[in-house]
């Protein structure tokens, strides 16, 4: 019994309540940042670090932090995980924190985390908070990613370092523009939502 | 760069052809929230000028003023968002006291915009381009300015494209994002505006 419910707080944010496509939540980073598929495995990393740690924080205070002051204070402690993630990145890997620019600061604000916050870690023991941040974590890299393979495989033909087509290939340019990002979610949203559908008939 | 630019200038930038929704993908939680309704995407709208104006000076200012001469620089993120809650607070109770009739029309929406990303993405940005006092009120109103933009027009659209019939897995969110790829495909096109 114990296993499955930790089972469930970890398996939750991958598909069933994914921050993405099902909550919607964290739309930012995600459309800006999917035009490359090294950023966004960053941008995922960077993400999921945030959520392990202010999930674990807060999870540890939840009986010392009194309910009127939470908000700040759950703001507070994600604001330290975020600086520490922004100041990491710029010591050892330059190059990825200018490219993900603003939105690795803009962090602290992303509803997803906040949300798990409020939702889940203030209420659940350390174990389950981790998974829970964990899962979620995942569920918005794999999304962040899959996003990132589709739009720069079709708008620049390449994976990262790899090369997906021949010499001729003529790049789909729109798909890395902003508008590609709309276009791509819009369709994945609409593929979970059918095959929800098509699981309940 | 942009603080090379005259204010006429950074203001079209901020507006336009940057425009923080469409292009610069930031605060679409509320874009995509609120947009169902024309009268709420005016409130938060104005909300956002009224908000983002102010606390991007103040911001400018505990940073310039505060953080620098301290050396306290890796606190900004905390800093800002502290300051920028609580400057919020402050106008709440300010115009609840002094203009009731304004309060009514963006009451709801002043403590949503705390978590607005907008709001501190646009105090963020200011200082990461560097521009002095003036111009960084200019570039708060350009880009609060396109955000009003953007999300009344959107929620126009969006009011049209409820009534159309739609595919039965495209309905509601999908749709939406479909609608806003082609707005910001429009928007795309005032790049060739000027060049930065």
């Amino acid at each position: 019994m114990k296993k499955l419910i930790q089972w469930q707080s970890f398996s939750n944010g991958l598909w069933k309540e994914n921050p993405v496509l099902a909550l919607m939540l964290g739309l930012c980073p995600l459309l800006a940042i999917s035009s490359s598929v090294t950023d966004s495995l960053g941008m995922g990393a960077a993400f999921t670090f945030v959520l392990l740690g202010s999930n674990l924080m807060i999870s540890c205070l939840r009986r010392l932090v009194p309910n009127q002051v939470r908000i700040p204070v759950f703001i507070v402690i994600i604001a330290t995980f975020g600086t520490i993630t922004d100041y990491t990145l710029a010591a050892y890997l330059p190059e990825l924190k200018r490219n993900l620019g603003v939105f690795l600061p803009l962090i602290v604000v992303n509803c997803i985390v906040l949300g798990r916050a409020e939702a889940f870690a203030s209420r659940n023991n350390v174990l389950n908070s981790l998974l829970d941040g964990l899962g979620m974590g995942l569920g918005f890299t794999l999304i962040i990613v899959l996003m990132a393979v589709i739009r720069e495989g079709l708008g620049n033909g390449t994976l990262g370092p790899l090369k997906l087509f021949g010499q001729n290939y003529q790049p789909f340019l729109i798909m890395i523009l902003p508008p590609g990002a709309f276009l791509v979610l819009g369709f994945l949203i609409a593929l979970k939502n059918s095959l929800d559908r098509r699981k309940k008939c | 760069m942009l603080n090379q630019l005259n204010l006429g200038l950074i203001f079209l930038s901020a507006f336009l052809v940057n425009n923080i929704l469409l292009i610069k993908f930031i605060a679409l939680c509320s874009f995509f929230g609120l947009s169902n309704s024309l009268t709420a995407s005016l409130g938060m709208g104005l909300a956002v000028v009224f908000v983002m104006v102010m606390s991007s000076s103040v911001s400018w200012a505990v940073y310039h003023y505060l953080l620098i001469p301290l050396h306290l620089e890796y606190l900004r993120t905390a800093t800002f968002i502290l300051t920028i809650a609580s400057l919020v607070q402050f106008e709440e109770i300010i115009i609840r006291k002094k203009s009731p009739a304004l309060y009514r029309a963006l009451g709801i929406y002043l403590p949503l915009i705390t978590t607005n990303c907008a709001i501190l993405a646009a105090a963020f940005l200011g200082i990461d381009y560097q521009l002095n006092f003036v111009q960084n009120v200019v570039y708060a109103l350009g880009v609060s300015g396109g955000y009003c933009l953007a999300i009344l027009l959107f929620a126009g659209l969006r009011e049209r494209v409820n009534s159309a019939p739609v595919a039965k897995s495209f309905q509601g969110v999908p749709i939406a994002f479909i609608t806003a790829s082609l707005m910001s495909l429009a928007f795309l096109g005032f790049k060739g505006l000027f060049k930065l």
